[in-house]
Formats: C-alpha cells, structure tokens, sequence
C-alpha cells in the first residue's frame, strides 16, 4: 500500500437537509437528506433506482455545482453538504490546489473512466490535476499500481485490460490521490464473478490500510457486506428511510428492500421461482425439435479478423433445440458473446457453419441464419444484447416495440396487440410514450426483451441479460425465460450468472482456456 | 489509439524521436513554401530533400506505403486530372503532383512516428496550448477506438431487430438511424469520462504538473532546422530556375 505517513486522515461527512435538483430536470433528484457519517466508518447506501444515491456521491465528490446566478450552474442546490466542515465543493477546489484529494470517486462504467491511453499515465493524470510535483508522480503511481495488485506494467495500453483490469486501474488512480473519503458508485455491477473478487479484496485492502471513510453504493450485496459496518437506505420520496448496523437494517426493512429491488443476503430472488426446471411430465409443444445447430463451428468477430488476431471460439458443436435451454458460460474473453451472436444470425461464421431445423428456415432460400434478410431472421431468432442501448432504433418505448413486427410483416391491427399485450407484461404502459433512452436500466432491460418478443421469434439469444440488473427485473426475466421454454421456444443465454443458469438448466456450454472440456457441451438436468 | 505504434515504425530514428512540435515545424515550413508557389522545380526540390531525409524518419518501406498510397493516388490523380482536364501542360500536371506529395509526406511520417500522447504533452507544455483543450481532445480521441467498437456493435444489433437490407435508400435510411444511435452513446460514455476526470481534479485548477515532461533538445532544432532548409531551397531553386511565382499575386 502507499506509505500510510502521507496519507491525510480519513474524512467526515455532515449533510443537514442536503438536495440536488438537476437543472434539466423538474423533480428533485435527491432531498432532504440528514446524514452524519463519522471519519473512518464505512457505508452502504441503499435505496431504489431513482432515489439519488449516485447524485450523493456526486455532491460529495465536490461535482455538483449550483453557481452564481440561475442559469450558471448545473442545478439547484438546498440545505449542505460538508466534508470536515467545509462545504463538498470547496473541500475539492482546496484539495486540488493543495495536492491531495480529499474524495476519490470510482464510478460503474469501465469503459467510460479510462483517461489515458497507458496504464501510468492514466494513474499519473489525478496527480498531474493536483500539481503533484513531478519527481513525486512515478514513485507515488507505481505504489497506487502496486496497492491494487495491477498486473501490467505502467507502459501496458489500457485498451488492451478487461473490464475488472479497467476498475482496478481506475482505483489505483483514485488511490494515488490518497483521498481521505472513497466513493464507489455500483464499482462491480458491470464486472464478472472473478472481476468483481479482485476488485472487493483490493478495496478492503486499501480500506485496511488507510482507515479512509467508505461510502458504498452496491445492488449485489454478497461480499461487499463485510466490508461496512453501517446501512443508509435513501427514501425515494426524500430523506432517509433506514439507518443502522446491517443486521439491524436487514432485519427490520429486508423484506421491503428486496422487493425494492436489492439483493439483501437471505431474500435472493428466484427464491420464487422454485427448484432448476426439470422437462415438465407433458412435453412442451415440438418439444427437442431441432431449431439451430452449430457444426464444427468457428467464430471470431469481424473487428478482431481485421486486425488479424485469431478467432476465439473454434470447433463448437452444439444444439439449440425447443423447449430447452442451453446456457453459455465462462469468463470475460472467452468468446461467449461472439459464439452467441454467430448462433443469431449475426456473425459469419469463419469455418463450420450454423443450420437452421427445416421449421425454422421454412420457406427460405438458405438456412444459415447469416445469410437471412434482416426482415426474415427477426421472426425466427431474436437477440437481446448486452447493452440494451445497442438495440433501441425508435424514439418511444410503443413504437420500439413495434418495429420488430412491422418489418416481420404483421398486419398493422396485431402489431398494436403485440404491443399493447407486452406493454403490460413487462409493466412498462407508464413509460409507452417516454424516449426508449430516458428509461431506468431495469426498465430498458424489460424494453429490450419485449421489443424481441414482439415479432414472435422461435430461438431467443440473450446476451447476458441479467447483467447490472437489479433483483426485481431478474425474477422477472427468469419467470419469462422459464415460460418461453415451456412454451416450446429455444433459449440461448451468455451469462456469467451462475444462479440464472442454475434455475434454467437443461445444457450449459463452458468456454474457457483453462476448461480442458472446451467446446464440449456438458450434459445438465434434462439434457437432450 | 493504442497508445503504441505499429511495426514497421522505428520510434528510436533520430527524426521519429524528435519532439511532436519539431515535427510539426517541418510540415508548416514546407507547406508555406508550397502554398507560395506552384510550379515544378519548387516541388520537385523540396519532395526530393525529404526522400533523402526518410532513412532517418524510422519508416520502413512497406509502413510508408500503406500509411501514403491514399496521398499517392490522389496526387496522380490531381496530376492526370490537370494534364487532361486543366492546362493541359504536362509541367503543371508534375507540378500539382509533387506539391501534394511534398505537402502529405511529412504529415505521414509525423502521424506514424508520433503516439498521440506525446503529441498532447508538447502542445500543452512546449507550444503552451491550453491544457484543458489538449487533454479534452487527448481523452475523446481514446474514446474513438471505443466508439469504433460500439458502432459495430450497433450494426449487429439493428440486424438482430430486423432493419437494414432494401434498395439503397433503405440502406441510407438505416446507415442514418445507425449514426444518430452512436451520437447517443458518444454523449453519454463522454459526460460519464468527463465525471470520472472532474474526480480526478481535472479544470478544478489553472496550474498543473506533467508526468511526462516534454522539452525541446538539440536535436529537435535539427529536425526543425532541416525542415526550414527544404523550404528555403525549394523556393531558392524555384527561383533560380525561373519557375517560381507568387500563387498569391
């Protein structure tokens, strides 16, 4: 860790009826908030999506900055917010002139945080803005670089590090500042099971070693509950709801914050959803029909072709037959995306190839999904993707749901049914006229199923679809992934979540270097 | 974009070493040179000196060819197009050509030897550009490659729910649809990076260090040196020859 003799003390934190109302919004994004955090203690901040956990981390960051006149800033500001008894924002201003942070902010999206094109440099830019002189800046990045167990050296190009690498790099450079208040804005929600482990022990490492306040913002609790010793639960209607040691918390409001949406230790969702399925007494309709199958197939996306790197997935035989689902694990790199949208109809498969049941391709030319027109494969495979922001194409949630049958062919008065009946099932009639854009993640999630849903496809590929989401939108994405299948669809799900291809059983497919069963599908409840 | 050049490029070669500014000089002279006058031996002049002097840029043969051939084309194509179509005169034709090489070649060596990184560090700290211009462009270009990414991505996606295909101006429609779906995520992956770097204390002050400190040596002077001696005699033999007039005038 960094030498601790240079690190300033751990910070406190009081906020007397402290709100943030951005200035492109009417509501309030987060009001009346009394909170005493003590120097050194750690906390989880809980509350539903839209309660403004990530707007406290940003006023407490220093970020939120209300200006002179009325259209100066960037919002409007009421009651304080006080770090050490100076206000947030002037508690950064004074830190960045003094050469040491007093907050570091680590925020969800890997992607987006990444600075610099080299992973020094990248670590180096926080003390380079606080005018670190520069004999300092070396010694103090490879420390932080160190502190965080970052494997590369400092010249390693960041576009080159996984998503879990990408945090851990973050961290360092919010580290090398050593600020005396860590903010960690849903650090892990986008990580794998192994990427989110690194990053939880380092952050513990780190706290061990500074004694710095935490305050955490987490939607999956496991691991990251021993890490804190205090639970603040935000009210969506302003203030705070819940405030105590965990166990207290969980004891008395668990049941209401699972059903908020978090995922508090003893009320996990799919709890619901009953043991993994086992193939029902009465086959479902075509039941282990053919509808895809993969033969000696080897896939590589057409950006990493280009580049001339090797494929990643090669010699997969595979089948995706109705009323099954096959579930396809393995960490980040694998090649589990690039096999499932290969299997879609979307990459061209490099060698081997991809064939459609005679049902699936009745009444086209081929039937390798790659060569389908557009308007032919939405009716037959339909793909949810990763980000449900890759597939939004139209400016209201009702016409985005629509598109799909549209181009499909249907006749205009059923496709007003299809999307009058999904907007109910995936309660999304409140938002039928919002942008696709302005949605909540949960709710884009929902918007994102439906929308394939919609044109009535027979295999339905799913890109991690549980990725980021929040308990209540996973219950109900497993309760309809469950009756699609029984319903005599074929389900491909990429996943890293080990509980969804736990109650979805049937065949699961392990990509891996390590896995000497590479490529080899293992035989699960039911397999075929 | 990866912050490492490619092979075939020699980062030590005395010119691609040289500080990004020194680099720049080289193209401006030159290209003041050229603007000032079209004619043949100006032209000629200053494209053979710079050939002479690529050994030392740290180009391989086959790295210059695939960087150039775009420039190349077009040069032989400005040239043709102007011994066909314009005066007719085969020595504006070779004039036009050389010019455009002369220009283009020392912006190829200057992009290939130069990593994008090093090239914010001189104009923030040697031409003393403002730093939060420099920085702001220096991070949104790592965000390209990331974009390049995303917009396949998107193509894919707008596959998968049935858009695309069609006469070409359903193509156009789509290619339209695909463009606007990019802006959307350009903004929001850049207001979160813009986030992430305010954290880090980014525009909170006026004064800040550099880690990797860029100054000027010698051997710079050299490489600027000698790209004002191609300026000065390509317009002296231009002269001399009796070819060179003011384009301005």
């Amino acid at each position: 860790m960094t030498r601790s003799s240079g690190w300033p003390g751990a910070v406190g934190v009081a906020a007397r009826g402290w709100g943030w109302r951005y200035a492109t919004r009417r509501a309030w994004a987060v009001r009346g908030v009394d909170l005493d955090v003590a120097p050194g203690e750690r906390v989880l901040l809980l509350g539903s999506s839209g309660s403004g956990k990530s707007t406290l981390l940003a006023g407490l960051a220093g970020l939120l900055d209300p200006g002179e006149g009325a259209d100066d800033g960037t919002g409007e500001e009421e009651g304080s917010l006080h770090l050490d008894g100076v206000p947030a924002r002037v508690a950064r201003r004074r830190a960045v002139a003094g050469g040491a942070a007093r907050t570091g902010l680590l925020l969800q999206d890997p992607l987006a945080q990444t600075v610099l094109a080299r992973c020094g440099d990248d670590v180096a830019f926080g003390l380079e803005n606080h005018a670190v002189p520069t004999v300092e800046i070396w010694p103090r990045v490879e420390a932080a670089m160190r502190g965080v167990a970052f494997p590369y050296p400092t010249a390693h190009p960041t576009d080159q590090l996984s998503g879990g690498e990408r945090q851990r790099l973050a961290l360092a450079g919010v580290i090398a500042l050593r600020p005396g208040l860590l903010l960690l804005d849903e650090p892990s929600a986008m990580l794998d099971e192994p990427g989110t482990r690194m990053l939880r022990e380092q952050v513990a490492a780190v706290l061990a070693a500074t004694g710095a306040t935490c305050v955490l913002v987490e939607h999956r609790l496991a691991g990251w509950i021993d890490l804190v010793d205090r639970v603040v639960v935000l009210d969506r209607t302003g203030g705070i709801a819940a405030d105590g040691p965990p166990v207290t918390v969980f004891a008395a409001h668990g049941a209401a914050l699972a059903a908020g949406g978090v995922w508090v230790p003893g009320h996990e969702p799919g709890r619901g959803a009953g043991p993994p399925r086992t193939p029902p007494a009465t086959a479902p309709p075509g039941d282990g029909e053919m509808l895809l199958q993969a033969r000696g197939l080897t896939a590589t996306r057409r950006a990493r072709a280009r580049a001339g790197l090797p494929p990643v997935v090669a010699g997969i035989d595979v089948t995706v037959a109705a009323g099954r689902a096959l579930c396809v694990l393995g960490d980040n790199g694998t090649g589990k995306s690039t096999l499932a949208l290969t299997l879609a109809g979307l990459e061209r498969p490099v060698a081997g190839e991809v064939v459609a049941g005679p049902r699936l391709a009745a009444g086209l030319r081929s039937p390798s999904p790659h060569r389908w027109r557009p308007r032919e494969l939405v009716s037959r495979i339909g793909t949810v993707f990763q980000d449900p922001e890759h597939q939004i194409v139209a400016t209201t949630v009702a016409a985005e749901i629509a598109v799909g049958p549209r181009r499909a062919g249907v006749p205009a008065a059923d496709v007003e049914a299809r999307v009058e009946e999904l907007l109910g099932r995936m309660r999304l009639e409140h938002v039928a006229r919002a942008n696709p854009f302005t949605l909540s993640g949960g709710e884009q999630r929902r918007l994102s199923v439906a929308a394939v849903l919609a044109a009535r496809p027979r295999v339905l590929v799913l890109d991690e679809p549980t990725f980021g989401q929040d308990a209540r939108t996973w219950d109900a994405l497993v309760a309809l992934l469950r009756e699609l299948i029984a319903a005599g669809h074929g389900v491909v799900a990429v996943t890293h979540d080990a509980p969804l291809a736990g109650v979805l059983g049937d065949a699961v497919l392990r990509l891996g270097s390590e896995h000497p069963d590479r490529g080899r599908e293992e035989p699960r409840v039911g397999a075929a | 974009m990866t912050g490492a050049l490619d092979r075939g490029v020699d980062a030590a070669a005395y010119a691609a070493r040289a500080n990004p500014v020194a680099k720049l000089a080289v193209g401006l002279s030159i290209a003041v040179a050229m603007v000032l006058s079209l004619d043949p031996v100006t032209a000629g002049t200053a494209l053979l000196l710079e050939v002479v002097a690529l050994p030392w840029c740290g180009l391989s043969p086959v790295a210059l060819a695939r960087r150039s051939w775009v420039a190349l084309v077009a040069a032989l194509a400005a040239g043709v197009g102007t011994a066909l179509f314009g005066s007719g005169d085969p020595q504006a034709a070779a004039a036009v050509t050389a010019r455009i090489l002369a220009v283009t070649l020392p912006g190829v060596v200057l992009l290939a030897t130069t990593d994008p990184t090093d090239l914010a560090d001189a104009l923030a700290q040697v031409l003393r550009l403002p730093h939060r211009f420099v920085l702001a462009a220096l991070a949104a270009t790592r965000l390209l490659g990331v974009l390049s990414d995303e917009w396949a991505v998107l193509g894919l996606a707008r596959r998968a729910r049935g858009l695309g295909g069609g006469g070409p101006l359903g193509r156009l429609r789509d290619h339209l649809g695909r463009i606007l779906a990019l802006l959307v995520v350009a903004v929001r992956r850049a207001t979160v990076l813009a986030t992430a770097m305010e954290a880090r204390g980014f525009g909170a002050a006026t004064r800040r260090t550099w880690a990797r400190p860029s100054r000027l040596h010698p051997s710079d002077a050299v490489v600027a040196g000698y790209g004002l001696l191609v300026a000065v005699a390509a317009t002296a033999a231009g002269v001399a020859a009796g070819t060179w007039h003011l384009v301005l005038t």
